[in-house]
């Protein structure tokens, strides 16, 4: 299940404007990774090079390598969508399909893959749902939409729903953003018992939540306007918010950044 | 803030709120008064058809619903409406059945597969089908489309004949049926579904999309499990905009359609007629009774018209919930 990632040169652009430049970083397997940095460093266009969902974007292009365990995820022969399905992703905002049911979003992952088989796909909705901390609140209304559940809800919902096609990595953006402090706690809860399966990347502007959830933390920033992104440290959390290695890192966890 | 006068706070004389105030006055009547003047002009045309009809349909010696034939200014009026609802609904429906799959398409084309300098033409190219005048499409359709559709209704004639819709009486007559019609219909209706259907699947939200992509959905099953059913209500709509064009087509019908008064399964044989088509073709010739005959079809037009737009919004309304709108 869980694999290792391990990224070597890889920078990104939109057009031909450079928005990352020459990262590299291992991410260990069934551990929690949390990228900081100020707005624009890159964090989330980094993040999407990880299951090639950077491409989708017209213009964007990613040079560089990135190993999962010992394939290339931009090696010639290898297919975006498979990449995806074994890469999850959660966004910032809850973007459950808003025309389908609760059951319906969590097996929308299987579905695309083929699975038909009535048995299978409520075991798995069970299983999910329960991974994601919502299935005692959903549970008797699983054919409701799931546009009508409350924001914490719907992204415990997507959570579910990337979990329900077992990826090996779970990739987070700002997935706590738009939810109120229940709710993130609600996740972050989650977020600890997943990391026994998965291998998860979250990117966050909160600092204690970085330092709650995370087992290593990498801090991105960038030069100035329109510079690209680096990657300034990466270090056990601990380290990075007692004892970081980069003046700038300190700088930015103790608020005195810019 | 304890001041009464919030306004004054702000520095504005009193003058000027007494000004604001009528202003809203004046456009809260003018905005009132255009409302019920177009219930008075609705009232008013619905009032004159009913009364005009009402006067007809007394004196008709036929059933206005089963009759076949239209001949309201003979010696014994007769008049019905069988084959022109039979003309309408079925060459409208072949109308739908071809323009909504191939809109639906042109609108995925040029909003989820072709590159931006390719979509922008070809949706400016799509818009401008629109322009063309009713009767160009009439003259094109007789002119072109009915020499060319010999090919195509022997074709059917042969491999869909035993569907006795499709079987042809005779063949190497000229193609003026209710298929041809309807293949016209077709065409002149694809733009306006073409282009409610595009600004609609434009509009589905960009995190649906990547929703759907993020979890290993190829291009085609991410326009499938987060466009088309996002687009849904809007395909409905496009298609009843469409289908009220259709149904209310006249002269491009009235040029292409060789009429006659008998209600025939064979659509690919000559003949049939639509409310649209009919009013227009014997309004001019019609004595006082005539026109009164026409005016009750009218209306019937109009009630079916409404009926459908009203089955479109229950078949949206029933659905709401996952329209989507709430997201
Ligand atoms: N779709 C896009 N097209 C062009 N440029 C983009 C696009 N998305 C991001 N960028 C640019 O790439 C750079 C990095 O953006 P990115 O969204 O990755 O930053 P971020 O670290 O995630 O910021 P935030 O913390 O605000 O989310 C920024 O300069 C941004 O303007
Ligand atoms: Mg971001």
């Amino acid at each position: 299940m869980a694999k290792r990632i391990d990224v070597s040169g890889l920078s990104a652009y939109y057009g031909s404007t450079r928005a990352i430049e020459d990262i590299s970083m291992t991410i260990e397997p069934r551990s929690v990774t949390a990228f900081i940095g100020p707005s624009g460093c890159g964090k989330s266009t980094f993040l999407r090079t990880l299951n090639r969902m950077h491409e989708v974007i017209p213009g964007a292009r990613v040079e560089g390598k990135v190993m999962l365990d010992d394939e290339n995820l931009y090696g010639a022969n290898v297919d975006p969508v498979a990449v995806r399905r074994s890469v999850g992703m959660v966004f910032q905002r809850p973007n459950p399909f808003p025309t389908m049911s609760i059951y319906d979003n969590v097996v929308a992952g299987l579905r695309l893959a083929g699975v038909k088989k009535k048995s299978v796909l409520d075991g798995v909705v069970e299983r999910s749902l329960q991974g994601a901390n919502l299935w005692n609140e959903v549970k008797d209304r699983l054919n409701k939409p799931g546009a009508g559940l409350s924001g914490g809800q719907q992204q415990r919902l997507c959570i579910a729903r990337a979990i329900a096609v077992e990826p090996e990595v779970l990739l987070m953006d700002e997935p706590c953003s738009a939810l109120d402090p229940i709710s993130t706690l609600a996740i972050e809860d989650l977020i600890g018992e997943l990391k026994s399966q998965f291998t998860i990347v979250i990117v966050t502007h909160n600092m204690q939540q970085a330092a709650r959830v995370s087992d290593r933390t990498a801090f991105f920033n960038l030069a100035g306007v329109g510079q690209p992104g680096k990657l300034i440290e990466l270090d056990d959390t601990q380290r990075i918010f007692s004892n970081p290695s980069v003046q700038a890192t300190e700088d930015y966890i103790s608020g005195r950044f810019g | 803030m304890t001041s009464s006068s919030p306004a004054d706070a702000r520095g504005r004389t009193p003058r000027r709120r007494g000004d604001s105030r009528r202003g809203d006055a004046v456009f809260f009547n003018l905005s009132r008064g255009a409302g019920v003047l177009l219930l008075v002009v609705m009232a008013a045309i619905a009032g004159f058809l009913t009364y005009r009809s009402a006067l007809a349909l007394g004196k008709n010696e036929g059933n206005f619903l089963t009759t076949f034939e239209w001949t309201p200014d003979a010696v014994k009026p007769v008049f019905g409406i069988a084959v022109l609802t039979f003309g309408t609904l079925v060459s409208a429906l072949i109308a739908m059945l071809i323009a909504v799959p191939v809109a639906v398409g042109i609108a995925l084309f040029i909003s989820h597969y072709a590159p931006r300098r390719i979509a922008q033409p070809f949706a400016y190219l799509v818009d401008l089908l629109a322009a063309v005048p009713s009767i160009v499409y009439g003259l094109w359709g007789v002119l072109f489309l009915v020499p060319h559709m010999n090919g195509l209704t022997s074709w059917m004639d042969q491999y869909l004949g035993w569907t006795y819709i499709f079987d042809q009486s005779s063949s190497g007559v000229p193609a003026r049926n209710l298929f041809t019609v309807g293949i016209l219909l077709a065409i002149m209706v694809l733009p306006i579904i073409t282009a409610v259907t595009r600004e609609v699947f434009r509009q589905v939200p960009r995190m649906h999309e990547e929703a759907a992509l993020a979890l290993g959905a190829t291009r085609w099953e991410m326009v499938r499990t987060a466009v088309l059913p996002f687009g849904r209500p809007g395909i409905i709509s496009a298609s009843m905009l469409g289908l009220g064009r259709a149904l209310g087509e006249t002269i491009a019908v009235a040029t292409v359609l060789s009429t006659n008064s008998k209600l025939s399964l064979h659509l690919l044989d000559p003949g049939g007629g639509t409310f649209a088509e009919n009013i227009a073709l014997k309004f001019n010739e019609a004595q006082p009774l005539g026109r009164d005959a026409l005016m009750a079809s009218g209306l019937v037009l109009f009630v079916i018209t409404l009926l459908v737009n009203g089955a479109a919004r229950v078949i949206i309304a029933r659905r709401k919930e996952y329209s989507g709108a709430a997201a």
